[in-house]
């Protein structure tokens, strides 16, 4: 329980920070929305081919603006150095990690949620009939982004070049859970239900997110101490 | 009865050793004040002391356990160089904070008591961005006091302190050490950290070149323990 409280406490601290100073919310809504306004210059919204890649265009900016979001995560701590007193203070390395990928879940999905009605308008995209299968995918693939991000962002706070680091180490590791995140997308943006075949890619984003959060919450302690 | 002890020190950034061979201990109530030239490896051995770094060889150990234990963290406080406060949070929901994490009973009542002690109340609710260095530095020693440690690591306390603002600090550093505190801090102003200090120590260039009781000469000639060591 202590432990919980511990990881609730340093969530609601960075939403506190960030909804108060709003760097990197804003910056990540805008750069989604822009990308999103810039892809439907280049396809055509009624095309049939738009529709299929509509998971996978979704999902990119996503994942490029979601980078933005998670890079300020552990940056948040250094000014002040504010991080060695988490460290220093009896909250476990597990908690602390825990409360901040918790707080960029948060984030992330607040990004996705003001994108997803502007996307459905660029694209003629029916997205309303499928809401709460989508609200799966995203809180699925958002947290296996949140937690993959959020120990980057442990592992390159410290680096001079952290900004363009953290995006090279992010996406090659969360191919797995953008591939299936895309797949159900587009298949329930299609319309379809999700039955056979692609049960397989909800089991694989379950897998990640367990794998992925125990790796983490098992190895944060040794990347924040060295 | 020892609290801390730091036993065979070895820290290296790189092949450069910052530390070598630091081997010491502190008693309950005693007030070590700590002190070299920039780049003595002050900071390192704060750090190491407080578990934010590990050591190449050697040990540390707080009220005889490890510093990495959350147990011995528990009663730890820990002031850096900086001040390790939230800029966008209030003083209140900075302490609040500490005191979640720290797993106080009634964080909120402790908040409200530290501010009270170190003359902040009237600016509870705002953030601390718009607080002045004096304010900062009594905030975070707030922060560092809040869980009633039993050991306190300070590093340069007095730092960009003007003489009121330094008043106040060492006031609350009396207080903690009448309380049985034990204090460890590091410090470049010599005769505000020896009016308060049991023991001396000075680092030169990574080795413990004095460890001792504060002397009352120190006092009267601060600068004596440097020259005698070479460093003026």
């Amino acid at each position: 329980m202590r432990f919980l409280r511990q990881s609730l406490a340093v969530a609601a601290k960075d939403l506190r920070s960030e909804l108060r100073s709003k760097e990197a919310l804003n910056a990540s809504l805008a750069f989604a929305l822009v990308i999103l306004l810039l892809f439907s210059f280049a396809f055509d919204p009624t095309a049939e081919t738009t529709r299929e890649i509509s998971g996978g265009l979704l999902w990119l900016v996503f994942a490029f603006a979601g980078t933005l979001m998670l890079n300020r995560s552990f940056a948040r701590e250094l000014p002040n150095d504010c991080l060695d007193a988490l460290v220093a203070s009896p909250v476990p390395a597990s908690a602390l990690f825990l409360g901040k990928a918790l707080a960029n879940l948060v984030l992330l999905l607040a990004v996705e949620l003001v994108s997803l009605p502007v996307f459905g308008v660029f694209y003629n995209v029916r997205w309303l009939p499928h809401l709460l299968p989508l609200l799966g995918v995203l809180v699925l693939a958002t947290w296996g982004l949140a937690v993959i991000g959020t120990m980057f962002s442990a592992l390159t706070v410290n680096l001079r070049l952290r900004e363009l680091m953290l995006p090279v180490l992010v996406y090659p590791m969360i191919i797995p859970a953008l591939m299936a995140a895309m797949q159900l997308t587009t298949v329930l943006l299609a319309g379809e239900p999700v039955t056979g075949d692609n049960w397989l890619w909800v089991r694989l984003l379950v897998a990640f997110d367990l794998i992925f959060t125990a790796l983490a919450l098992a190895l944060v302690e040794t990347v924040l101490l060295g | 009865m020892t609290t801390l002890a730091a036993e065979n020190l070895w820290k290296y950034y790189g092949d450069l050793p910052a530390l070598r061979e630091v081997t010491f201990s502190v008693s309950r109530g005693a007030c070590l004040a700590l002190l070299g030239r920039n780049g003595a490896g002050k900071t390192t051995l704060l750090k190491l002391l407080a578990g934010l770094v590990r050591p190449a060889k050697g040990c540390v150990t707080i009220l005889g356990r490890a510093p990495r234990e959350a147990a011995a963290r528990a009663r730890l406080g820990v002031l850096g160089h900086g001040i390790a406060v939230y800029d966008e949070l209030s003083a209140l929901e900075n302490l609040m904070l500490f005191g979640r994490l720290y797993g106080l009973a009634e964080p909120r009542r402790a908040a409200l008591e530290w501010l009270e002690r170190t003359g902040l109340a009237h600016v509870r609710d705002s953030p601390v961005r718009e607080f002045s260095r004096g304010m900062r530095q009594r905030l975070a020693l707030a922060r560092a006091l809040l869980h009633n440690p039993d050991v306190l690591l300070l590093d340069e306390p007095f730092t960009a302190l003007d003489d009121r603002a330094i008043g106040v600090l060492q006031a609350l550093l009396r207080d903690a050490l009448a309380q049985g505190r034990t204090i460890v801090m590091s410090t470049h102003q010599l005769r505000e950290a020896l009016e308060l200090a049991t023991h001396v120590a000075l680092l030169v260039r990574g080795r413990l070149a004095h460890f001792g009781e504060r002397t009352p000469e120190m006092l009267t000639e601060p600068g004596r323990l440097y020259r005698q060591y070479g460093e003026a």
